[in-house]
């Protein structure tokens, strides 16, 4: 990292500090090459809807595309990977909490529809 | 200018630690925790993982009503297919909108770095290019509500099978497309104030009253790319799944 950030310098030849010596600036051709795969990526995802693949593939394919997807934009769209670790910690941790909130209401969900299934034979 | 940029890691200073030693010292510094970030650049991150718990909150109802109900839940596949060249294409308007706005991520992230060069002309056209594929996805947005209220689909029912559908797609897609509308505003108002070299100048803003710069573009585009990727999750989950 701190040599991402020693290239990032020299890329910006003349800036003063005022003119962000730790700017976020980067060669073109990364965000280009990120640009291309988000597409690339996009249409593998559309293409599992189109091919409609079922069951866990699907669910698998679909998932791996999204986090590919959002890891890219995260991380150099939005810069992460050139930010220091203090930050990157303290803005990618916390929403580890949504997934425990998943898990415990995955379980809770499981339970209302058996209750529904086993109470309201209708369908409730 | 040192006002809103106080970048404490200057060019002469011994570098600081990385790794998780670098965790641990940046925070017990006892005085910014966040060295390599600006205050407005750590406000927008911390306002963003605010606006993560509230999208994460949606989907997470989303899934609950989605999986505990004994109705068969509607296909999205068909759902939100179109009619054309004489074939049911499937999910069709959704893709074209998933490729317009990860388009305009792109420009966005490239009205950034120019914006860092102090290419202000190039800086603009990419940001107007923005702007405009935003308007664009908000109105193709628009047309697809249109499309579905038609349809018949409410809050509470649809003529497909769990009611709880409506709710979640009007919830979910109308938060986001407010999310994308208030982008656009915002992209048009840094547009105008790159155009009118407000950052060369470091003019005060309306709504902090402190000097601006071109990292206020690179804010900006922070808050963009996240509405492109909240839309990630959703054409993943709501779309695809």
């Amino acid at each position: 990292m701190a040599q991402a950030e020693a290239q990032a310098q020299s890329v910006a030849p003349g800036t003063g500090e005022a003119a962000h010596a730790h700017g976020q600036q980067h060669p073109i051709g990364v965000y280009l090459w990120v640009w291309f795969w988000l597409f690339v990526l996009s249409a593998c995802s559309y293409m599992v809807d189109y091919a409609e693949l079922q069951g866990y593939l699907r669910w698998g394919l679909i998932l791996a595309f999204m986090i590919l997807k959002a890891g890219l934009i995260v991380a150099v769209f939005m810069h992460m990977v050139w930010e220091r670790l203090a930050l990157a910690y303290a803005i990618l941790l916390p929403p580890v909490a949504v997934l425990v909130f998943v898990a415990i209401m995955a379980i809770e969900s499981n339970y209302t529809e058996v209750t529904r299934a086993t109470l309201f034979s209708g369908g409730g | 200018m040192a006002e809103t940029t106080l970048h404490s890691m200057k060019a002469g200073e011994p570098p600081r630690p990385d790794g998780l030693q670098g965790i641990v010292a940046d925070w017990s510094s006892d005085q910014r925790a966040f060295k390599s970030a600006s205050w407005g650049k750590a406000m927008m991150w911390i306002f963003l993982l605010s606006d993560t718990f509230i999208f994460g909150c949606f989907l997470l109802a989303y899934m609950t009503a989605r999986m505990s109900t004994t109705v068969p839940w509607p296909n999205a596949s068909e759902v939100f297919a179109l009619h054309m060249f004489g074939a049911d294409i499937p999910l069709i308007l959704i893709a074209i909108m998933t490729f317009v706005l990860i388009s305009s991520s792109g420009t966005m992230a490239l009205a950034v770095n120019m914006a860092y060069r102090k290419n202000r002309r190039a800086t603009v056209i990419l940001i107007l290019f923005t702007a405009l594929m935003g308007a664009t996805f908000v109105g193709m947005q628009a047309f697809e509500w249109t499309k579905l209220i038609t349809e018949g689909v409410r809050p509470w029912g649809n003529p497909w099978g769990a009611a709880q559908f409506g709710s979640a797609f009007f919830m979910i897609t109308g938060f986001h497309g407010t999310h994308v509308t208030i982008g656009v505003i915002f992209l048009l108002i840094v547009a105008r104030k790159v155009w009118r070299g407000d950052y060369d100048r470091g003019e005060r803003g309306f709504f902090t009253s402190r000097r601006g710069d071109y990292e206020h573009v690179e804010i900006m585009g922070l808050y963009w790319h996240f509405v492109d990727l909240v839309w990630v999750f959703i054409f993943a989950f709501f779309y695809l799944w």
